[in-house]
């Protein structure tokens, strides 16, 4: 019994020594430890797993290690729904222990995390793939920063070119949440200053599976149609339009026509050429860095290990906002002491240079970027890409409005009839 | 009639109910009420209040311990344990245990509490204070009782509308309640705000304490899932409790005896509906928001999942297969490198309910019998 008893005393004191010497270590040599939150559940389960793909591209590019320290990357999951993503990213921040944050995926969560950031000051939030404009717009939390442009942004050249393709009336179908009504917004301020006239928006729910009501809305007199669904939504109209003998063309958004719908096997694959979108990326933008970028995605992920032929928009926006969390990891030579004060202002004034562009932040902590306007079209191989017909650049979240006139897009703004 | 005379003869008709059908005896409740007005109550005819002998008679050293940790508890573990692990564990019990008290005791088995649950959560969001022009700004004590309020009288209509269905029709109405609410909730902007729903639906500063922090949260929960469970306790030994018992049993008995079996029906939809209410509010104080998201389907069942997980046979099995749930959805995905921590999630369910078809309480209950104590831990036994 007394054995027992000494061995057990020595045992505990064996371990709290070692737990002391080990946490000794730790603080000198530690690694960084950078949470990471994509939707692997739910409707955008396949662009997060890309989001994944592409942040950890960035990690792997660095060879694990960023100012001497290796970086551990922390998984995290959540299924699109805002109280999900708040759970995923609190669990990451008060029980992992992560240095940062690059998260969440889709607008709702976006929101739900920038509130979440404010109760935690002395860390830092890198945004992951959400492009809800209200999140650096109302309200900007300090220690949030979003270094991808937002869905707004993304639709900017797109108003203009189907001006120029001879589209005077246009039909929006769109997802009714934010994320579409700031790409609506995106396309219509350009549009509908040119012009053109949108008469009916139909905005249907997030996974939505029936789209006939829709279809049967859709008037005979619009010259075409713009579609803002995303991943399976999408493929899902696709398929019903075509079953109902639809013929308009079509206009995507900027998670529309992405690498999710190019790669659909249906009927309606060959009625995608010629369909216009806009985004913040393209594939065959033929920049010397994109090209570099896009080969080593598909070094790194071949299509036989799961990954797509060309990277997806969330793999770039998740390497985006990686890229930027270890560059400015690496000009403070890693550094987060001070709750991070460092850091966020090395952040701040960051000029990312990007495959697509060069990325730079407003004082809001939001991108100004480079959005692309792209026809889809069949390459030799037969596989459907995208071709770039504009690129501009500089876009910035006012969308060329004044700060004092501008209204953040929702149902109903902006309306054009 | 007086409270003991109903005692008797709801005992002596479900004893003669189980005698008749070849039934094992009907163990009814832990001993003072089962074993009749005929048998000593050592607190009877002492001057003590009400509520008083009640506590005397429920409470045992089990209660006293689990009370103890469970005070204990946030001093110990980390705010992060004590806020998203135990409060969330707390406050998703609450909301299974109208379920354990509806299916456990009544025999009804609703899928439309985690939606009486979004209904108090939405009124208090709209009524009350959020950062959305459509909420009304109320003082928040006003906000929640008429929350409460709203939420109960409709899972009262929710049991009027489905109470004559039994079985697997009462799953099917009320799943299609709760699926009309989601997509009521999800398509409706004037009141309900669609697809974003309410942010910043936070619990108010009251007596100089911010009620969203993890302690005072933790506590908060603990002592509505502490009211919850007695509340349940109490009213199953209820006159009005033993007859709902005796509804779920045999209902067409019940109704020769001139109860009126519909009315207690609705009354158990009532009460459950009015606990899951309480749950929702503290939800969505818990989450800060809500959105349609938080009543889908898989919330809905996610709740008889809970249920199930600790067992129906008690109302602590609500609050265990809580705590299971949680750490599961929390923790899984570090058990499990890539995507596929789902995977462990579902193993674990499936493992626990092919074992022990009464969940953790049956498994529990099947040790002590094999390890020979007393097999008797877990009150209402058998279900017809």
């Amino acid at each position: 019994m007394k054995m027992t008893k000494r061995i057990w005393i020595h045992s505990v004191v064996g371990a709290a020594t070692a737990a002391a010497l080990t946490s000794v270590a730790w603080a000198q040599g530690a690694p960084v430890k950078i949470g990471v939150l994509a939707t692997l559940e739910g409707p955008f389960a396949a662009g997060g797993a890309d989001g994944m793909r592409g942040a950890e591209l960035a990690i792997r590019q660095r060879g694990g290690v960023v100012a001497g320290r290796k970086i551990e990357m922390v998984r995290a999951s959540s299924n699109a729904n805002p109280d999900v993503a708040v759970n995923a990213v609190r669990k990451l921040v008060e029980q992992d222990k992560v240095d940062l944050v690059v998260g969440p995926l889709s607008g709702g969560e976006g929101i739900a995390v920038k509130d979440y950031s404010k109760t935690q000051p002395n860390m830092t939030f890198i945004n992951g793939g959400s492009g809800a404009q209200a999140t650096t717009l109302q309200n900007p939390s300090p220690n949030f920063f979003r270094f991808n442009t937002e869905g707004a942004q993304w639709m900017v050249g797109l108003g203009k070119a189907a001006v120029d393709k001879g589209y005077k009336r246009v039909m929006v179908i769109a997802e009714d949440y934010a994320f579409p009504y700031s790409q609506v917004q995106g396309f219509m301020s350009e549009f509908c200053r040119l012009g053109g006239k949108v008469p009916v928006k139909a905005w249907v729910p997030l996974g939505g599976k029936d789209y006939s009501s829709v279809i049967a809305r859709i008037p005979k007199d619009v010259d075409a149609l713009l579609v803002v669904l995303g991943g399976a939504d999408a493929v899902n109209f696709l398929n019903q339009y075509e079953a109902a003998g639809g013929d308009k063309p079509m206009m995507g958004g900027s998670i529309t026509v992405s690498q999710d719908v190019l790669n659909y096997r249906g009927k309606r694959r060959d009625s995608l050429v010629g369909t216009i979108s806009a985004g913040p990326y393209a594939d065959s933008f033929d920049g010397a860095d994109w090209k570099a970028f896009v080969a080593d995605y598909q070094k790194n992920y071949p299509v036989s290990a799961g990954g797509y032929p060309s990277p997806s928009l969330f793999a770039l926006v998740y390497y985006t906002n990686m890229k930027a969390a270890l560059d400015a990891l690496e000009q403070v030579k890693g550094d987060l002491s001070g709750g991070q004060a460092k850091y966020r202002e090395a952040l701040s004034k960051l000029e990312l240079k990007m495959p697509t562009g060069t990325v730079k932040l407003d004082s809001n902590r939001q991108a100004i970027g480079t959005t692309f306007v792209t026809e889809v079209v069949k390459d030799s191989k037969g596989d459907l890409t995208t071709r770039v017909l504009r690129k501009v650049d500089n876009v910035d979240q006012m969308l060329g409005m004044k700060r004092e006139e501008f209204q953040m897009g929702s149902r109903d703004v902006p309306a054009c009839p | 009639m007086s409270a003991a005379q109903w005692r008797r003869a709801m005992n002596g008709g479900l004893r003669h109910a189980a005698g008749s059908s070849g039934q094992p005896p009907v163990r009814v409740q832990a001993s003072a009420v089962a074993s009749g007005a005929a048998a000593v109550d050592p607190y009877a005819d002492s001057d003590a209040p009400r509520w008083l002998k009640f506590l005397w008679r429920t409470l045992s050293a089990r209660h006293v311990l689990t009370f103890g940790l469970a005070l204990v508890f946030p001093f110990v573990a980390t705010p992060f344990f004590t806020f998203q692990v135990a409060a969330q564990a707390l406050v998703l019990g609450l909301i299974a245990l109208s379920l354990t008290f509806l299916g456990g005791y009544g025999g009804i088995v609703s899928l439309a509490q985690m939606s009486v649950a979004g209904m108090a959560g939405y009124a208090l969001a709209i009524l009350g204070a959020s950062s959305t022009p459509i909420s009304l700004d109320w003082p928040w004590w006003l906000a929640v009782i008429f929350a409460v309020l709203i939420a109960t009288v409709c899972a009262t209509v929710i049991g009027w509308l489905s109470v004559r269905t039994e079985g697997i029709y009462t799953i099917m109405i009320t799943l299609a309640f709760g699926v009309a609410f989601y997509y009521l909730a999800l398509q409706n902007y004037t009141l309900f705000n669609g697809f974003q729903g309410f942010q910043k639906v936070y619990p108010p500063h009251v007596l100089g304490v911010n009620w969203r922090d993890p302690l005072p949260f933790y506590f908060l929960s603990l002592f509505w899932a502490m009211a919850g469970y007695f509340a349940v306790k109490w009213i199953v030994r209820t006159p009005f409790g033993v007859a709902l018992q005796g509804v779920r049993d045999n209902p067409r008995r019940m109704a020769a005896l001139g109860f009126n079996v519909v009315a207690h029906r609705v009354a158990a939809y009532a009460v459950a509906g009015f606990m899951a209410a309480i749950g929702g509010v503290l939800m969505v104080w818990y989450n800060g928001l809500i959105t349609p998201g938080s009543v889908n389907t898989g919330w809905q069942i996610n709740i008889l999942v809970i249920a199930v997980l600790g067992g129906m046979r008690h109302p602590i099995g609500a609050f265990l297969g809580a705590i299971i749930f949680v750490l599961l959805q929390t923790f899984a995905i570090d058990l499990i490198d890539r995507e596929r921590f789902n995977l462990v999630i579902g193993v674990v369910f499936l493992a626990i309910v092919l074992f022990s078809p009464d969940g953790l309480l049956g498994l529990w209950a099947k040790l002590r019998r094999r390890f020979g104590s007393d097999p008797s831990v877990t009150s209402p036994s058998h279900r017809q």
